[in-house]
């Protein structure tokens, strides 16, 4: 028994496929997950390939079709399934190709938001001092706006359009991811585990990196998804306000905006850029919920 | 209590500071002479320019611009609106109430409905009941509100007409408004179907802006009262032969409660923000749409103030609860 083969064990596959299958046996069991996450992939493929998909150009008017409603409704037409708007631009496609936006609104801000928040954390939760004091402190007095008011007025300070949009609302989501990696390396810091390593001689970088931070991702991955979806909502939220995206990007909020004006006129220019947001987000907080009860049991809903 | 009373509102003292620091700096931030910003006056000549820049203290260093306006907001002078003239503090306590209104009608709606949701969801676990709810909640969690509401708008007021479009009250109603609320107001006034005009115009508006709050309260509750069920002593409640209703609503809820009662105090800075977008779909004269038309109409001295003071009642309120939070539990109190 000295020496044990470690294929021997449990399975031919190596750990880390072990793992990941492990992991995907709890996820599959949530319905709701899977179905969220097939959306998201069916949405990612349809964003990358925008311009096959779409029937039309997303910003080519047709001024004999306007506010033509969707195809089941009279006066419908199958060229223009979910009907055109104002200016008679097909809904569908301008709907296609605000996936693009939403999604890369949702993976900019993560990325960054995720960057620096883990970066911020751990130098305050490992360094701790003043180092943390500051750092907490300035966390405090973004966390005492709501994050919309802020938004704005970082748009304001910035100038209204879609990437100063989404640098304020990376500023406003910051305090979470911070916060979280914060109280993760804290608790982690003082584990025989860290301290054995550190006892080892390991550098203080290598230290963080290495031993403490991949202990602390399951919190960090359903933050990271919660955040995404926030983004998608609150940058829908800003072209809303006219903040955001400026038309005639077809950005989803930035549509709701100009169609609020036809609302009792033509219920579906204001109908499907909503459902859209709706539906992704939605999609996206499922596959958040089941990575949370696949990824922490303790956390585990029931 | 004392000291942990005086330790939170110690924490807050350098937050509030912050909060100044970051409503200071974003007049001196904005693209522009400040100085042409403030003023909302076009084509100065240099003599009024260097007036002007003297009145608002720009020719002062920062520091000392910085500890004028500090003194200035402790003495509750926020400056004038550029547009208006009148001091900033005055047209928010104007349209406060309204907010005020809108926000508690939309809690108490969100509490009402989701509170009893999430216990029967939890005590019926995994029943019809409880997927639907939970299904329900997560939609409504993932909600854009701004739809939402527009979606409201065309049911019930273009296809149904039962609802008004915006306002708080019809325009045939005109009456003093002592209390700022209309719905105590139209009572108050006598006229006859001047409060149901008021619940009219309320309606859609407090479930649109209740919708997220309801849907997170629904899941916390649920969730809180499924660990509690577990516990020992409710076990042993049961196990004494204890009626089920009596061990759920008694035992059970009382603790559940905790954390329920938090997390619906925290809704306060979600609920502000809710009200920016929900005021601005229902033209609701509250502090919210008062807030983005400024900034549309450049009216950068009343965003400012806004900034101001809505920080400072999201900060009251989270303190409100946190005490509220070391009252019933004692090991909060005497931690930290």
């Amino acid at each position: 028994m000295a020496v044990t083969d470690p294929a021997a064990g449990g399975g031919t596959m190596n750990p880390r496929l072990e793992m990941l299958g492990a992991f995907w046996a709890s996820f599959s069991e949530n319905k709701g997950a899977v179905a969220g996450l097939v959306f998201m992939v069916v949405l990612v493929l349809v964003a990358i390939f925008a311009p096959l998909v779409a029937p039309h150009a997303p910003d080519v008017q047709n001024r004999d079709a306007l506010l033509v409603p969707p195809f089941w409704e009279a006066g419908g037409s199958l060229t223009y399934i979910l009907g055109t708007d104002a200016v008679g631009r097909d809904m569908l496609s301008r709907l296609i190709f605000g996936a693009r936006y939403s999604l890369f609104i949702g993976l900019f801000v993560v990325t960054l938001a995720l960057a620096a928040g883990v970066t911020l954390g751990t130098l305050s939760g490992y360094l701790g001092g003043w180092v943390d004091t500051v750092v907490m402190r300035v966390m405090d007095v973004v966390l005492a706006f709501p994050g919309l008011l802020l938004a704005l007025v970082l748009v304001a300070i910035l100038g209204p359009g879609l990437m100063n949009a989404m640098i304020a609302i990376t500023l406003v989501l910051l305090p979470h991811f911070v916060r979280l990696t914060r109280a993760s390396v804290m608790t982690e810091r003082d584990k025989d585990y860290v301290v054995a390593v550190r006892t080892a001689g390991a550098g203080p970088i290598r230290l963080m990196v290495k031993t403490v931070l991949p202990n602390c991702l399951a919190p960090l991955i359903v933050q990271t998804t919660l955040s995404f979806s926030n983004a998608i909502l609150e940058a829908a939220a800003l072209g809303f306000l006219g903040m955001g995206a400026q038309p005639p990007t077809p950005e989803w909020g930035t549509m709701l905006a100009e169609a609020r004006e036809f609302i009792l006129r033509a219920w579906w220019v204001v109908t499907f850029p909503g459902l859209a947001i709706l539906l992704t987000v939605l999609a996206i907080n499922l596959v958040g919920d089941g990575l949370r009860d696949a990824l922490d049991p303790k956390l585990k809903r029931g | 209590m004392i000291p942990f009373l005086a330790k939170r509102i110690g924490l807050l003292i350098p937050t509030f500071l912050g909060v100044t620091v970051v409503a200071f700096l974003f007049i001196r931030l904005l693209p522009g002479d400040p100085v042409l910003l403030l003023a909302g006056e076009r084509g100065l000549s240099p003599e009024r320019y260097a007036e002007l820049m003297a009145q608002f203290g720009f020719d002062r260093p920062l520091w000392q611009q910085y500890l004028e306006y500090l003194t200035g907001v402790l003495h509750g002078d926020l400056g004038n609106s550029i547009v208006t003239k009148q001091p900033v503090l005055s047209e928010f306590a104007a349209l406060f109430p309204a907010t005020l209104e809108l926000s508690i009608t939309a809690m108490i709606f969100a509490v009402v409905l989701g509170l009893p949701a999430g216990v029967i969801a939890a005590v019926r676990r995994g029943s019809v009941f409880d997927h639907t709810v939970m299904s329900t909640a997560l939609v409504g969690y993932s909600m854009p509100i701004f739809w939402w509401g527009l979606l409201l708008i065309i049911v019930f007021s273009g296809w149904l007409g039962w609802t008004p479009v915006s306002g708080r009250i019809s325009l045939l109603y005109y009456f003093p408004t002592p209390t700022g609320f209309m719905l105590i107001d139209s009572l108050l006034s006598g006229q006859k179907g001047a409060f149901g005009s008021a619940v009219s115009h309320l309606i859609l508006p407090a479930i649109v802006l209740g919708t997220i709050p309801l849907a997170v309260i629904a899941r916390q509750t649920r969730s809180a009262m499924l660990e509690v069920l577990g516990e020992d002593y409710v076990r042993t409640a049961r196990a004494k032969g204890l009626a089920p209703g009596r061990v759920v609503g008694l035992h059970a809820l009382r603790n559940a409660l905790i954390p329920v009662i938090t997390t619906i105090g925290l809704q306060a800075g979600l609920l502000l923000a809710g009200a920016i977008l929900t005021e601005t779909i229902f033209s609701w004269p509250g502090v919210g749409k008062w807030l983005v038309d400024s900034i549309f109409r450049r009216d950068y001295q009343v965003v400012q103030g806004g900034l101001l003071l809505i920080a400072g009642i999201v900060m009251i309120v989270n303190l409100a609860v946190d005490v509220a939070y070391g009252l019933v539990n004692p090991r909060i109190r005497h931690r930290r």
